[in-house]
């Protein structure tokens, strides 16, 4: 592996770390559903950017570009599954606070 | 290679800004640019079915997704959006400084020697012949997958009659 791929994919690292913070300080600290939501898709944006960057720099474009496929499935099934969910809490409680959530039973 | 790094700097920012938001839909626009940077990305890395998929599927249709939950929801009535101010600069302060202390970390331990290489292996295969003739299993599951995410969403989605409460 040369230098200049090892310094692209370590350059894509740093980028990835950021975004990985930022996922996870948002499903962290927000108390909104559907920013709890977004932090989420923060994090695997991230995710699917290190397939792509790891593929490109080991010349197995296309098994990364399989794989990403499967997450990108992956993630709008949990996006529409999630997004009717808290559609349903918010017609219980009328708000989109996760904390509402802890009157939960059963 | 500069223009990489810009992008890679607005995809950041637009993450921040999409956490930080006060308004949803000012959220989901950012998470959009995000998914645009990172659909360039692909392009530019030669991964474009995955990128097709990313445009089409990520920024339209989750953006999509997301638009639509937030218009079912009522937006904050005036009372709220005071208490959220307020508290915005407490809770979400902190993330610019994590950010950048993260990166400066990760930057740091760039000239750390792990000996670290990535194994090259190089393919000539299509994309197509690795989902069908390597990962076919994979297609199975995101069949099942995309089934269960149907079936769910027809569940949670449906509408409830007054006598069955």
């Amino acid at each position: 592996m040369s230098g200049s791929e090892l310094r692209l994919f370590w350059e894509f690292v740093i980028f990835i770390i950021m975004l990985s913070v930022v996922g996870f300080y948002c499903i962290l600290v927000t108390r909104n559903l559907i920013k709890a939501l977004i932090g989420l898709e923060i994090l695997t944006k991230g995710v699917t950017l290190l397939f792509i960057i790891v593929g490109h720099s080991t010349h197995q474009e296309a098994l990364a570009q399989a794989l990403v496929i499967t997450l990108i499935v992956i993630e709008v099934v949990v996006i529409v599954v999630a997004g009717g969910i808290i559609l349903s809490v918010y017609r219980h409680e009328e708000s989109l606070d996760a904390r509402a959530l802890r009157k939960l039973k059963g | 290679m500069m223009l990489d790094i810009v992008l890679l700097m607005v995809m950041v920012i637009a993450a921040v800004w999409s956490v930080m938001a006060r308004s949803l839909l000012k959220a989901a626009i950012g998470l959009a640019i995000v998914s645009v940077i990172i659909t360039i990305f692909m392009f530019k890395f030669n991964a474009s079915l995955a990128g097709v998929f990313e445009l089409s599927v990520c920024t339209g249709l989750i953006t999509v997704i997301f638009l639509s939950t937030i218009g079912l929801t009522k937006p904050m009535t005036h009372k709220q959006i005071l208490e959220f101010s307020k508290d915005r600069a407490r809770r979400y302060g902190l993330l610019p400084v994590l950010v950048v202390l993260a990166g400066s970390l990760a930057i740091g331990l760039l000239n750390v020697p792990f000996g670290f290489t990535l194994v090259q292996k190089a393919s000539q295969a299509d994309v197509r012949t690795v989902l069908w003739n390597l990962r076919h299993l994979d297609l199975f599951g995101q069949i099942i997958i995309l089934l269960a995410g149907g079936f769910g969403a027809v569940i949670l989605f449906k509408e409830i009659k007054e006598d069955e409460w």
